[in-house]
């Protein structure tokens, strides 16, 4: 550029593009990110408008502290029995996740996403909410599943396309979907179900119903249209709707400065739409629990939706098909100040006298064995990829109602170029 | 029994959904300005004050959110209504269309459906411009798991959007807004018809269904068989009233599914054929037409198939009729096939 060029005396304009702290190589340290002590955050009336508490999403909500104490006002003083419950309910996620991952990488399947580090995310919530109440998840959520008793059986004949498959080897793995368990079909593409949950839940506010609607998505797809349209649609008719913003930190390799992390949090996107707002520490189960339990009464006394975001870390690859080692740094699982839901409510327990290793261990082993039983069982509906499960022709079948001409047609096209190739 | 009232195709399609939602309390209509204003077009006018502000419902203006609220009512158990003020503003909707409602109920297997009616005016010849004139529909004919239904009188728009809100899978249903207030003869510089002379402005006040996928034979003829849907039909029906050719013309009405029985059995009869469209040529509907066509009658075919569409630039405001497939495009082609 010359000196001549028009506006020389003013600077360059120049162009930020973000970038993660650590990346492969890199030394993870988080020892200045900010955390709050647990048990110093406000707890509102669930009846307190919205813009009384903005601070709430700005800080973090945090029930279990360093030593593994339940303080403050948002504990939500739960009995021994339903907290060993939630224990259960995550460490089942967690070793269903590492049996599917391990089948995966047997050949036994095409694809699968553990949720490693985020089960305190779906397990919490599922608990706090009626069992009745519908949730419209992303792809991490099994923990949902998983705790409203769906069989494991069910899941892994999913997983693995086969003859039981509920959805008939139609979806990719771990697309679950279950009417019946209030669990929507859940979509590959990023955040639709956010509009999906806000029309549910107004359908049931429009119908007198009680019962509420949840969703979920992570921190990288709150950029999507679908976000922020759910979240005007649910303000505008105080639609009976909980958002939960799981912010793992990363999208696939993206890290969250990519969806506007830099600038400000995630549960501050409900300022600006009006709707209550909180960031809670997505790994201290008994928080994401009481935050739930907050949104849901909230929601049911027709004070409207809350957004939560979950500060949380994906500890492990976005998916089997992904290698984080390839963009950021191997230490940072370790380095997450945050630490493990599962250990943290378990020491947690410990402290109170109402648990130790060893029931830990046994439990653990339980677990690991009732996950390898269902897994034998639904391995006898067949794996994915040895021979065909679901005949040829329920192809055609499911795109509509009553299946037309065209379709027809090309059914039976298929069936006599497979019939005249001899296969 | 008293004769019908007449009803412009406006009355026709509000007269639908107030049948609709007089006998079901599921049925739900929502969209922009659609509520206490009753829509842009008037298409929802008294919706609300009769059935209340839960069931008749202005929207913010998103069709994104719009689309997938409407398929989370659909999912509750509602049967949504909504509409898309212009068909031109449909695509920031087009994930929620495309991924969503077209595809769940086959990707859940049957679990969840989406049972909603996606009403929206579409087309030009109203001095809309590039963003209140275009024809989508060859982008929806193309999904699977999409119906789109076009209707071209006020008796076959009421017909087919009860049957389309009854119908359990998504249904796109365009409605041309040109004969939205008189049936157009492609002539823009004659005075505007309105429905009162046509014999299909009497429409029952009640319910009655006109079935999907179903053609009708706007004229029966040996010379030629003509597709087309919509405002078109009126054009084309004018143009060969005009030049005397005993054309046959088949209204589809209904694109996805198609009435592929019509369709082959007359041009097996004339032998010959012509698709119009107000839609962009390439990749347009009238291509998939010709090759159905040329598939099945090929043997029967004297001449080769054409085609009168919009040509492939944006809908040009000031140049509006030049565009528009009207009655001169429509009688070059015409003497062109006929003489072959």
């Amino acid at each position: 550029m010359t000196v001549d060029a028009p506006r020389a005396n003013l600077p360059p304009l120049s162009l930020h593009v973000p970038e993660p702290r650590f990346r492969p190589g890199d030394e993870a340290d988080f020892s200045d990110l900010v955390v709050p002590p647990a048990g110093a955050a406000r707890r509102p009336d669930t009846a307190e408008p919205a813009d009384r508490f903005h601070e709430l999403a700005y800080g973090l909500i945090r029930v279990l502290d360093d030593a593994g104490n339940a303080v403050g006002p948002w504990d939500p003083r739960l009995d021994a029995e339903a907290k060993r419950k939630m224990l259960r309910s995550m460490a089942l996620t967690r070793a269903f996740d590492e049996r599917m991952f391990r089948a995966q990488r047997q050949g036994k399947t095409s694809f699968y996403m553990k949720s490693t580090g985020e089960e305190a995310v779906s397990v919490s919530a599922a608990l706090a909410m009626a069992g009745d109440d519908m949730c419209f998840p992303s792809y991490r959520q099994q923990g949902i599943l998983i705790t409203r008793g769906y069989p494991l059986i069910e899941m892994m004949n999913q997983i693995y396309s086969n003859r039981g498959d509920p959805l008939q080897g139609r979806q990719l793995p771990i697309m679950y979907s279950s009417k019946e368990t209030g669990f929507f079909s859940i979509s590959g593409n990023l955040a639709t179900q956010y509009p999906q949950a806000v029309g549910w839940a107004m359908a049931s506010a429009a119908r007198g119903d009680t019962r509420i609607a949840a969703t979920w998505c992570g921190e990288g797809s709150t950029a999507e249209g679908d976000f922020h349209s759910a979240l005007t649609f649910a303000t505008v008719y105080r639609a009976p709707v909980i958002f939960n913003v799981v912010n793992n930190q990363w999208a696939i390799s993206s890290f969250s400065g990519f969806a506007g992390a830099e600038a400000t949090t995630f549960a501050a996107r409900a300022i600006g739409y009006g709707i209550a707002g909180l960031r809670v520490d997505g790994n201290d189960a008994l928080a994401v629990y009481a935050a739930t339990q907050w949104a849901a009464e909230r929601a049911r006394t027709n004070q409207g939706p809350t957004l939560i975001e979950h500060f949380t870390y994906r500890a492990e690859g976005h998916s089997t098909s992904d290698d984080p080692s390839a963009y950021r740094s191997s230490g940072e699982p370790n380095a997450w100040p945050l630490g493990d839901p599962i250990r943290r409510l378990k020491d947690h327990l410990i402290g109170l006298g109402e648990w130790d290793e060893e029931r830990q261990a046994a439990m653990d082993l339980e677990l690991a064995e009732t996950v390898k039983r269902a897994q034998k069982e639904a391995e006898k509906n067949g794996i994915l990829g040895h021979g065909m499960h679901q005949p040829f022709e329920t192809m055609f079948e499911g795109v509509f109602e009553e299946m037309p001409w065209h379709l027809k047609e090309q059914s039976d096209q298929m069936i006599a170029e497979r019939k005249a190739a001899g296969i | 029994m008293s004769a019908a009232p007449r009803m412009n195709m406006i009355q026709a399609i509000n007269s639908a959904m107030d049948v609709m939602m007089e006998r079901d309390d599921q049925v739900v209509v929502m969209g922009e300005d659609v509520g206490y204003f009753g829509g842009v077009f008037r298409a929802t006018a008294g919706l609300q004050a009769k059935y209340g502000k839960t069931r008749a419902f202005d929207t913010p203006i998103t069709e994104i959110g719009i689309i997938g609220v409407a398929i989370g009512m659909g999912a509750y158990g509602l049967r949504p209504v909504p509409e898309i003020q212009f068909a031109d503003y449909i695509y920031p909707a087009l994930d929620q269309l495309v991924s969503e409602a077209a595809r769940l109920r086959y990707r859940s297997n049957g679990d969840f459906t989406a049972p909603i009616t996606v009403r929206s005016p579409y087309g030009g010849g109203i001095f809309g411009g590039q963003t209140h004139s275009q024809s989508p529909e060859g982008i929806f004919t193309h999904v699977s798991g999409i119906k789109t239904v076009i209707p071209s009188t006020p008796y076959d728009a009421k017909g087919l959007l009860i049957a389309a809100i009854e119908d359990n899978d998504p249904v796109l249903f365009l409605e041309p807004k040109r004969i939205y207030n008189g049936p157009f003869d492609g002539h823009y510089d004659r005075p505007a018809k309105n429905w009162t002379a046509h014999p299909a402005s009497e429409v029952p006040e009640g319910y009655y269904r006109v079935e999907l996928g179903k053609a009708a034979t706007v004229r029966e003829g040996e010379a030629v068989t003509i597709l087309c849907y919509g405002t078109m039909v009126h054009v084309v029906a004018a143009t060969i009233e005009e030049l005397g050719v005993d054309a046959e013309i088949i209204d589809l009405r209904t694109l996805v599914p198609l009435d592929i029985e019509a369709i082959e059995a007359s041009v097996k009869k004339t032998g010959r054929c012509m698709i119009v469209h107000e839609a962009t040529r390439t990749s347009g509907f009238g291509a998939e037409l010709s090759a159905l066509v040329q598939e099945r009658c090929f043997y029967h075919l004297e001449a080769p198939i054409a085609r009168v569409t919009g040509f492939d630039t944006p809908y040009p405001h000031s140049l509006e009729w030049a565009y528009f497939p009207g009655p001169v495009r429509i009688r070059e082609a015409l003497n062109k096939l006929l003489k072959d």
